[in-house]
């Protein structure tokens, strides 16, 4: 085991890391189930909140819309669940004090998640707040992700290689960029699925995503492809990227092209749109994942943050 | 401070920000139980008396509404995510026999100048019976009151989306007494829909006059009590937009008003 450069040393915790990536899959599977219930124009089949049909406890009949949403809600509140029981955990068992203040942030972000979806249903899915509630689902996924990512063994106890990032813009900066660019992606994505922005939006910011993601990839791979960390989830990004795109032009064929005129919602338009979501999820935590491990592996040089004035005066 | 306070305030703090967070919890639980219950229909404004109408002089409109083009074979339903939905099951946004069009809504939209009109008593009623509207397109006058009933072995929801009216969803399990609901202010085509069962589809169209009516299934329509005058008549169609005329009707005379809809252009 390597010595930890600097900061407070805290041991790795097997059962918190594997608690962490529970809660990770779980709200993939929130995600999923989320999307089910837009995909399938259930969001008013069960017409209360935060009870369903008049209980807090009572399992209604799960047939028809209810089947998805009530189904949504019993996946959220294990969610709920969960991240309160990771941020206890979190907060007695870390020495790092920035992860304990990130489990309480997830912990915030799970029950405001919770609030939106009530007040989404209370006031008939208005677009905007819809949306927020979808954007908000994948932010949480992504803090899950890196919660994960925080503990595992990997980041605990490994002393990292390091490669200084000399040129500009780094492969930091485009990280973040392809972050941004995603989230405005899911933004108008959420906006056009809740009725509240046309589709082509989304479809012309899918061209901006994929040059920024390009770019972002291809930097990461020429430059440090002898760095798994950022080796693996370049490659992953780009995948995911590559069947995100595809996914979506399904989406567009069986929702917008063929689908205009259904009459209810059909499996293909169902399946695409789903898939869409969840893919996009992935895409969004691993390109997550690939600003974290290039912010640990491939910094820019402290030299080089510095203004040119001072760089001068200290050489 | 030593580790030992230091631990003890932890562990304090873990426990205020759990109890908290519980009570957080507890009061969103209970805020819906608080909350008042809905209307169970809107109330409009007091209407002044009704203008009076010389039975003696009154004009019936009828005629009938065709389709124009070959018919769009309607779309089958699938209704098997809920086993309560029984038999067959098709949409019915544009239903044609023979070239006659059912389902058009037709009504005077315009002539009637600052006349107003009894509010009828007698309800309408809605009826949800094989996982669908009965009717699927229904005309009311602003302010009467809509029996909503469940005849299926299944839970529905009410969800009408008005764009002037005030938005409501309420759930109906299986043999539950009738909803009884009004709307407040003229509106055409107000969609309606069970979001259990996503084909369910209607429209109310929620009108100032008596003067409405809706298709039967040969195309036909008429409008009786009608006053001599000149008047809009419009003639709406859920899928095909709205096609007006201007007419005139005499003292007494019956008038025979055709109307036909093209295909929509996709």
């Amino acid at each position: 085991m390597g010595t930890p450069p600097k900061g407070i040393f805290t041991p790795y915790n097997r059962g918190h890391h594997r608690f962490a990536v529970i809660l990770a899959s779980w709200t993939f599977l929130l995600i999923i189930a989320g999307a089910l219930v837009t995909s399938n124009d259930a969001g008013l089949s069960v017409p209360d909140w935060p009870t369903s049909f008049g209980s807090l406890y009572k399992i209604p009949k799960l047939v028809g819309g209810v089947k998805f949403e009530h189904t949504h809600r019993m996946v959220a509140q294990v969610a709920g669940l969960l991240t309160i029981i990771l941020a206890i955990w979190t907060w007695r068992a870390e020495k790092r004090r920035w992860m304990r203040i990130l489990a309480f942030a997830a912990l915030g972000t799970v029950i405001a998640q919770g609030i939106l979806g009530g007040i989404t249903v209370l006031f008939y899915l208005p677009p905007l707040v819809s949306s927020a509630h979808a954007a908000l689902a994948q932010t949480f996924f992504c803090l899950a992700v890196a919660m994960a990512i925080f503990t595992g063994k990997k980041w605990i106890a490994e002393d990292p290689p390091i490669q200084f990032d000399e040129r500009r813009p780094s492969l930091f900066t485009l990280t973040l960029l392809s972050i941004f660019v995603l989230y405005a992606q899911l933004i108008l994505g959420a906006m056009f699925r809740h009725h509240g922005l046309s589709w082509w939006p989304h479809v012309l910011n899918a061209i901006v995503v994929s040059f920024v993601l390009a770019w972002t990839a291809v930097r990461a791979l020429t430059v440090y492809s002898q760095i798994e960390a950022i080796r693996r989830p370049a490659i992953l990004m780009l995948s995911l990227l590559i069947a995100q795109l595809c996914l979506g032009f399904m989406a567009f064929l069986t929702r917008i092209a063929w689908g205009h005129e259904a009459v209810q919602p059909e499996l293909p338009m169902v399946i695409s749109t789903v898939a869409h979501v969840a893919v996009g999820a992935l895409l969004l935590a691993t390109t997550v994942i690939l600003a974290i491990q290039v912010w640990r592996h491939a910094p820019v040089a402290f030299e080089a943050r510095l203004p040119q004035v001072q760089r001068t005066s200290a050489a | 401070m030593n580790k030992k306070t230091w631990t003890k305030t932890s562990t304090t703090k873990t426990w205020t920000m759990i109890a908290a967070l519980c009570a957080l919890l507890a009061l969103a639980a209970c805020s819906k139980k608080e909350e008042a219950p809905a209307p169970a229909a809107e109330q409009p404004a007091a209407q002044p008396a009704a203008t009076p109408i010389d039975p003696a002089t009154v004009a019936t409109i009828n005629g009938t509404v065709k389709f124009d083009g070959t018919a769009p074979k309607p779309a089958k339903i699938d209704m098997s995510q809920d086993p309560g939905c029984k038999g067959t099951n098709e949409a019915e946004n544009v239903v044609v026999n023979n070239g006659d069009l059912a389902n058009v809504f037709v009504y005077v939209k315009d002539g009637l100048g600052s006349r107003t009109f009894d509010v009828p008593a007698t309800p309408i009623v809605l009826d949800q019976q094989g996982c669908k509207y009965h009717p699927h397109i229904l005309g009311v006058m602003a302010g009467q009151t809509i029996q909503i009933k469940n005849d299926d072995p299944t839970t529905h929801n009410i969800h009408p989306t008005p764009k002037d009216n005030r938005e409501w969803n309420e759930s109906q399990p299986p043999s539950s007494p009738a909803l009884e609901k009004n709307f407040a202010r003229e509106e055409i085509m107000l969609p309606v829909k069970c979001n259990q069962h996503p084909w369910m589809k209607m429209y109310i169209n929620v009108v100032k006059s008596p003067f409405y009516a809706v298709t039967d299934k040969d195309g036909k329509y008429s409008i009786t009590g009608l006053p001599p005058g000149n008047y809009t008549l419009a003639f709406v169609q859920e899928k095909l937009g709205e096609q007006d005329q201007s007419i005139t009707v005499g003292p007494k005379e019956t008038k025979t008003v055709d109307q036909s809809f093209k295909p929509a252009a996709d």
